[in-house]
């Protein structure tokens, strides 16, 4: 079996991840927080050291800056609900998910005015069309760094110092880039870091958060959810402090407990040497399905300019039965169709068909590359006829 | 002579457990330990220093940035 479908979940995972996990399941087990005894004490500290991983990973200053949420969707409906106002303008890409657009859909029919800048058919985007979009009452620029369809990576850096020399704040969607893609929110200018932990960073689902820099005035932002939270418990009313004002209700511990095992993996093979490996099996598999005839492949077509997912079509063949035969007859998992995100779609010229997509990850290997080229040569040839 | 202690009173565990880094770096014995009934309701956990090196832990949590609620003997 080869697992192609790293894009939606990362598969395997380290097993020091569900050890983290058993260990806490086993050892721990207490509500991180809430209460004063020992486990629940080394409980907060398990989540605690969580942040401290997440911090490492993106040169993040504060781990109070860091709140855990369920998933990346959460953290970006948290930043973009919790910010914006009705009479604010938001800046975004045509290349974004739909945790991304339809909050932002949603936040449009409320009052808010969007701008979606549209990007190039191999999904770049170029950041002069950003600061053209900027209005005076523009508060928010909202990012996905890295394409989740075609891999194609987003110029967050640019962006970032369009966004501080107009006063305006990054959000960016580090979905497919947290773990595979050096990240550096001080150095790129990222106020809102919104990141998944089953992906790259090797976590657990159930897992994910926001990065909060010192440009966001928390004193101005709505919590999307309120409730518990161990902290000033004789108050009706939410606290507003970090990281508790966003965090009510009982963390997922024993999966934060597996994330932060999962960063620390990351951390020790070192972000840049999982992106070479990682630039190499794009690269190997770009060349490869594009020497088929019949065989189109979508994005940069360069693994130094994207992730290591790719798309492609077979002529002949809808994705739905290409995926298929690649599971039942070859034994390779990958997605097909739209990849909830009909914006990439429509910019990459894949709508509404969509595409075939081998999200390759750090566990994956030449061969397997190799293996699975030669499935869809096959699979083409058939179309062919 | 037994020592005698202060407890410095954070936001929520999260800090609590920031700070007892922040001074065990900065040199200063520290330890997590429950919010005395008779100071708060609260069903936290605070840091207690030795009395004196109080003046010393303000200093290093306030360095960091870190927002110190109260700081109390006891
Ligand atoms: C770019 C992007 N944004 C958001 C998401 C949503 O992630 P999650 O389901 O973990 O919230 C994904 C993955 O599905 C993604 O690739």
């Amino acid at each position: 079996m080869i697992y192609f479908d790293n894009a939606a979940t990362s598969w395997p995972k380290p097993p020091q991840v569900a050890e983290a996990m058993m260990h806490f399941l086993r050892d721990v087990g207490a509500n991180p927080g809430r209460s004063a005894h020992r486990t629940a004490v080394e409980s907060g500290r398990i989540v605690y050291a969580a942040r401290e991983a997440v911090c490492e990973l993106v040169n993040a200053p504060d781990p109070l800056r860091v709140a855990f949420t369920a998933n990346v969707t959460v953290a970006l409906n948290m930043a973009l609900w919790g910010l914006l106002r009705p009479g604010d303008h938001v800046i975004t890409s045509s290349m974004e998910h739909n945790s991304v657009m339809r909050p932002l859909r949603a936040l449009e029919r409320k009052g808010v005015e969007l701008t979606v800048v549209r990007c190039s058919p191999e999904g770049f985007l170029n950041p002069a069309d950003v600061q053209a979009a900027i209005r005076p009452n523009t508060r928010m620029i909202v990012l996905n760094h890295a394409s989740n369809v075609a891999g194609t990576i987003l110029p967050v850096r640019e962006v970032g110092h369009i966004a501080h020399a107009h006063n305006l704040l990054l959000l960016v969607d580090a979905a497919q880039t947290a773990g595979a893609y050096p990240i550096d929110v001080q150095a790129d200018g990222i106020d809102l870091l919104a990141f998944t932990g089953h992906k790259s960073l090797l976590g657990p689902m159930g897992t994910g958060g926001l990065v909060l820099g010192p440009r966001v005035d928390v004193s101005r932002m709505e919590p999307l959810i309120r409730g518990g939270t161990g902290s000033r418990s004789e108050r009706e009313e939410q606290p507003d402090f970090l990281p508790d004002m966003l965090e009510s209700g009982t963390p997922n511990a024993v999966g934060i407990a597996g994330l932060e095992a999962g960063i620390r993996w990351v951390l020790e093979r070192g972000v840049e040497a999982i992106r070479a490996h990682e630039m190499a099996l794009a690269q190997r598999a770009i060349d490869g399905l594009r020497a088929i005839p019949g065989v189109t492949v979508y994005g940069p077509l360069d693994a130094a300019r994207q992730t290591a997912t790719v798309s492609f079509n077979i002529a002949g063949m809808e994705p739905s039965e290409a995926g298929l035969r690649l599971d039942e007859e070859h034994g390779i998992l990958c997605r097909v169709g739209l990849h909830c995100a009909p914006a990439a779609h429509k910019t990459l010229g894949t709508f509404p068909v969509g595409t075939v997509r081998f999200g390759m990850g750090v566990f994956n290997t030449a061969d397997e590359v190799d293996a699975a080229v030669a499935a869809v040569e096959a699979l083409a040839r058939e179309a062919r006829r | 002579m037994s020592e005698t202690y202060s407890v410095i009173l954070v936001h929520s565990t999260s800090h609590a457990i920031r700070a007892e880094k922040v001074l065990r770096a900065a040199g200063i014995p520290c330890k997590m330990i429950p919010v005395p009934r008779h100071i708060s309701s609260d069903c936290g956990v605070c840091v207690r220093v030795g009395r004196a090196d109080v003046d010393a832990a303000r200093r290093a949590l306030e360095a960091a940035g870190l927002e110190i609620e109260d700081i109390r003997d006891i």
